[in-house]
């Protein structure tokens, strides 16, 4: 596994949604690069028919009965929102998401 | 818009091959992780609790409904169910996202590999479908100016996302497809699948080739499509645009557009990044998901026989027209209801005269009323009866639509209204040519200007003179034979 | 002995018995927390309006001779990232700075039933990333043995309020190691339960697959205490286990005789020649009451450390792809939505998170998966395989639980070099195993040294009995750290 390029460590800050200085960038890109290079020991290891672990103790999926609890009232559940316009959330303009379904919203 | 000639030109020479992701909402009391109510329509994060807010520290459980009723759609779209599948996390940044991620189902999906038998003009065109999986919904953003709103009632929501195999091949086809997908789950009961509300909602991937041309073109996807009239408007739009370009000597550039119904266009979705990785990992907080027999069990058990499987035995057993089965089977109680009458029938070969009396008189009389099938005042049983009355010539079909009238108004059984009315058919030949006999000799003129006269309208005349005066209970075959015979020809 | 360093079944008791009350317990605890607290700075918030309302209501129903809870009046400090309703939770970032919580995590709900009073929330490092509390992006935290030392992390607030008698109990929690290495280097008990035994519900994630709560305490009896309070299932968690919770207060019966330890040569390469000489004192001690060891190997060891470092960060990146500053916490306004993402986050994480979340997406990215993400997931199953081998032949695995005593502060500058202050305590997570690390004495620099036993999935109870012996046998008694507030 090569060590990461300047590129990449931009391309996972913007994935990650990470504000990161050119510096450190810079630094960034040295410390996961020397992370990354301790981790190629785990390559070697044979896990040919290993399944991947789950559970300590071996487990399925509980189910839960459908019945409607009482919501959180808006008052409280918006309590910390930092920016509201009555009980709606406001954040600033978006660009389209990537790949969701569609919501019924104008470009 | 494209003229339909046109269209038609540049269908002959390329082929539209397209695929649908169709995401329905089910119809839980619950959300999918969350205990929160599902209600549409409610004042904005009214309906939110501290797992929907995507606050630290809360963890998602699975509700047993979701479950029940995705199976039913798997189990009727003859889909392989997986005895154990997973919840994966699909990562993205946006508002109505709270956990910055979807629990959603990658690489171990609930069903695969299902069909959707879909009713057309013609017939049955088999679907099929390449997986069924189960997420969880977004909340809703609305741009407002330089700002945007965030309502999450809807984030945690439960959803089935339908995807077919892209063979579908017009936009005819596609809107058939929605129809009948539309029509299924409403069927089943597990989802209202109401587009207005964004119950059913529809992604189409198109794209073009020339017809013999085995190679796929590059597709676009399709977003934004939210009303039946829009997915063949839409997608039909995409095919022309797609083909334009082409034919312009142009390339078709991979990307997702957005219809915006009003300009009656699409317009590519700007996004600032071009890596849309979503980073898909097995959710942690949830193991497998297990499906075993007795689960199966109950939903085989659950499920009635299918539109599909009863417009093809309408047409073969019970000798319904194609059109008409069609129609029986748009909604799961008319089906019933037909199938409740045909079993009150003494013959299978009732069915064409049952189905008829129910595509005009009974739903006739329910859309005056306003009254769905599922509440008909007029049960099946006595439905049958009426047409049993009419088959045996009991009464005419004219009288029929008369006691249908009143028994439907007052629940009174057709052969007691018959009865008490007197309105049994007159058949004995005897009575029928005495009164024949004195019509025609109290109309000589008339009489005459038929015979003589080769005044053919005039027929009609006695016609209605014998139905006078037997109230209209004159076996309308014999009296017209009889009076041929009176009259000379 | 003082009022602050009594026990939890102490200071139950004498509640109970209506020898003191809970209000005077109250208030020598806060008395105490305003005058060391400055310099040891474990609290980050300290909730004397509750403190004191839930001590008044029990001496009221003392008072009136009602039922107490096995912990009425016991005074608990809740590690940050236990979400409290009412009550600020920051899991020690800057990007929480200020969110109220409007729910109590599911531990939380079990303390307050049994009649516990919570003091307060202690510090941590950020989002439970780091093994020294450094990480906070509020205070450091010292170690009351020696204040030019770390107190460990990254539960450093729980260990250092715990041995320094600001609490008599700590819940903590443990991901990597977090609970156990900071007992080991503040000289108290820490015990990290089988996954799944206790509930994640209001636990602020940070690696769903690894984290579990867990007492820190001054007794092996005060861990079983605790822990006998907050296990068990919670149907709000759909990894909580549906099995019974044993009598773990059972457990303690001074007996080791047959009891087989297993000593894997892994454990036993590299590490400092004083807590060599602790264990071996340990091990000494176990046998000498009639245990038997078993030399064992557990081959995987060494990718351990690999792996928990691409598992970990890869589940916290999604984890915390929640603080975005939309519906909570801090929000750093800007034109676009983009834009705020990035600052906010930018501005709200510290250098250690940042790290690690670029490290787990990295790992998730479509085309690294396999080889990183589903790779460590592989090499966990392998670890634990190992474990379930040598449980054949042991019922418990004892090891140091840290290669070194409390290093000094700003003694790790490489990252590296802080992730492998881990590599005694990562494959019990890995594993999902039960662990605990108990005092086995000091060194000769007046550092405590841990010993650390594993346990098969579930059997807490062996890690008590055990860990009861050791610290009969070879324990701290009543010494006291003097290098903060020393009392006697």
């Amino acid at each position: 596994m090569p060590a990461l390029t300047r590129n990449e460590v931009e391309e996972i800050a913007l994935l990650a949604r990470l504000q990161v200085e050119p510096d450190e960038l810079d630094r960034m890109q040295h410390e996961l690069g020397a992370i990354l290079e301790y981790f190629a020991a785990l390559a070697a290891v044979d896990t040919e028919g290993i399944p991947a672990m789950t559970h300590a103790v071996p487990m399925d999926l509980r189910l839960r009965p459908d019945v409607a609890e009482p919501s959180l009232p808006a008052d409280l559940a918006l309590s910390g929102v930092p920016r509201r316009d009555g009980e709606l959330i406001v954040v600033p303009s978006s660009i389209a998401p990537p790949g969701r379904a569609g919501t019924g919203q104008k470009p | 818009m494209t003229e339909p000639r046109e269209l038609q030109a540049l269908l002959e020479e390329w082929e539209p091959v397209i695929g649908l992701e169709v995401h329905v909402q089910l119809a839980t009391k619950s959300k999918i992780f969350s205990p929160s109510a599902i209600e549409f329509g409610a004042s904005p994060n009214s309906l939110t609790d501290p797992l929907v807010m995507g606050m630290p520290g809360t963890l998602p459980v699975f509700n047993q409904a979701v479950l029940a009723l995705a199976l039913k759609l798997g189990v009727a779209t003859s889909s392989q169910i997986r005895a154990r599948s997973r919840f994966a996390r699909k990562h993205y940044f946006y508002p109505d996202l709270p956990k910055g991620y979807q629990i959603s189902q990658f690489d171990e999906p609930l069903c695969e590999n299902g069909h959707l038998d879909v009713i057309t003009r013609t017939g049955l065109k088999r679907v099929k479908l390449q997986r069924i999986h189960l997420e969880e919904d977004a909340g809703k953003t609305t741009h407002v100016g330089a700002a945007s709103h965030v309502d999450l009632n809807r984030a945690g929501v439960p959803l089935v996302e339908v995807v077919t195999a892209p063979e579908l091949g017009s936009a005819e086809e596609a809107g058939e497809f929605m129809r009948s997908l539309h029509r299924l789950v409403r069927w089943l009961d597990i989802s209202e699948a109401d587009m207005d509300k964004g119950q059913l909602r529809c992604d189409a991937n198109v794209s073009v080739r020339l017809r013999g041309e085995d190679r796929l073109g590059v597709r676009t996807e399709l977003k934004n499509i939210n009303s039946f009239r829009f997915v063949e408007h839409a997608i039909e739009s995409e095919i022309v645009r797609q083909i334009r370009i082409i034919e312009g000597g142009g390339r078709i550039t991979r990307e997702t557009r957005l219809w915006d119904a009003d300009r009656g266009q699409s317009q590519p979705m700007r996004s600032k990044e071009e890596a849309n990785d979503y980073r898909y990992f097995p959710d942690p907080d949830l193991p497998p998901l297990v499906v075993d027999g007795p689960i199966m069990g109950q939903i085989l058990r659950s499920l009635s026989e299918l539109p599909s499987a009863r417009f093809e035995r309408y047409q073969r057993v019970h000798g319904v027209s194609l059109d008409d089965a069609r129609t029986l089977v748009s909604e799961r109680a008319l089906a019933d209801f037909f199938d409740a009458a045909v079993a009150a029938h003494p013959s299978e070969r009732g069915g064409r005269m049952i189905a008829n009396w129910i595509l005009t008189e009974l739903l006739g009389a329910l859309h005056a009323t306003a009254t769905s099938v599922a509440r008909s005042p007029m049960l099946p049983t006595t439905l049958a009866a009426l047409v049993v009355l009419v088959e045996n010539g009991t009464i005419s079909g004219k009288i029929g639509k008369d006691v249908f009238e009143e028994s439907y108004r007052t629940g009174e059984a057709p052969a007691a209204i018959v009865e008490r009315r007197g309105l049994q058919q007159l058949s004995d030949p005897a009575a029928l040519w005495d009164i024949i006999n004195r019509i025609v000799g109290a109309n000589p003129k008339q009489a005459e200007a038929f015979t003589v006269g080769g005044k053919d309208g005039l027929f009609g005349f006695f016609v209605g003179q014998v139905m006078k005066e037997t109230q209209g209970r004159a076996n309308p075959v014999i009296t017209s034979d009889l009076l041929h015979k009176r009259l000379g020809r | 002995m003082t009022t602050q360093f009594w026990s939890v079944a102490d200071t139950a008791r004498r509640i109970a018995a209506g020898e003191i009350s809970a209000t005077q317990i109250v208030e020598t605890m806060l008395a105490r927390i305003a005058a060391i607290d400055g310099e040891l700075g474990a609290y980050l918030a300290v909730d004397g309006i509750g403190a004191r309302a839930a001590a008044a209501e029990i001496d009221r129903q003392r008072a009136v001779n009602a039922i107490l809870g096995p912990l009425a009046g016991v005074p608990i400090a809740l590690k940050d990232v236990l979400v409290t309703r009412g009550l600020a939770t920051t899991a020690a970032s800057k990007i929480l700075q200020g969110w109220i919580p409007p729910y109590d995590a599911h531990v939380v709900d079990r303390l307050r039933s049994a009649g516990a009073i919570i003091l307060g929330k202690v510090n941590c490092d950020e989002f439970a990333m780091g093994s020294s509390t450094e990480n906070s992006a509020y205070q450091p935290t010292r170690n009351p043995w020696d204040p030019t030392r770390v107190p460990g992390g990254s539960s450093g607030g729980s260990s250092a309020a715990v041995a320094a008698g600001l609490c008599a109990a700590s819940l903590g929690t443990d991901t990597g190691g977090s609970i156990r290495q900071p007992a080991a280097f503040c000289g108290v008990v820490g015990l990290k339960p089988t996954y799944g035994r206790v509930s994640r519900w209001g636990v602020v994630a940070f690696a769903s697959s690894l984290d579990q709560v867990g007492p820190l305490t001054r007794s092996v009896a005060d861990a079983a205490l605790v822990l006998q309070t907050i296990a068990g299932f919670d149907p709000r968690d759909s990894t909580s286990l549906d099995t019974p919770v044993p009598r773990f207060t059972d457990a303690l019966t001074g007996e080791v005789r047959g009891l087989r330890i297993g000593i894997p040569q892994e454990y036993f390469e590299a590490m400092d020649d004083e807590i060599r000489a602790g264990l071996t004192r340990t091990v000494d001690a176990l046998v000498e009451r009639g245990a038997t060891t078993v030399d064992l190997s557990l081959p995987h060891t060494k990718h351990a450390l690999p792996a928990y470092y691409l598992v970990a960060p890869a589940e916290a990146s999604s984890n915390l792809a929640r603080f975005d500053g939309v519906r909570y916490g801090q929000r750093v306004e800007a034109a676009d939505l983009l834009e705020m993402y990035a600052r906010t986050r930018g501005a709200g994480f510290g250098p250690e998170v940042k790290r690690r979340i670029m490290l787990g997406t990295y790992a998730l990215r479509s085309g690294y998966y396999d080889a990183y993400y589903k790779k460590a997931q592989q090499v966990r199953t392998l670890i634990k395989r190992d474990f379930d081998r040598a449980f054949q032949f042991c019922d418990v695995i004892l090891t140091p639980t840290t290669p070194t005593p409390a290093f000094r502060f700003g003694a790790k500058t490489n990252p590296v070099d802080m992730y492998l202050a881990d590599v005694f305590t990562l494959s019990c997570n890995l594993a999902g195993l039960p662990g605990i690390s108990v005092p086995c004495g000091l060194t000769s620099e007046g550092l405590p040294i841990g010993a650390q036993l594993l346990g098969r999935p579930l059997d807490e109870a062996v890690l008590l009995r055990a860990g009861g012996v050791i610290e009969a046998a070879v324990g701290l008694g009543e010494r006291r750290p003097a290098g903060i507030g020393g009392i006697a």
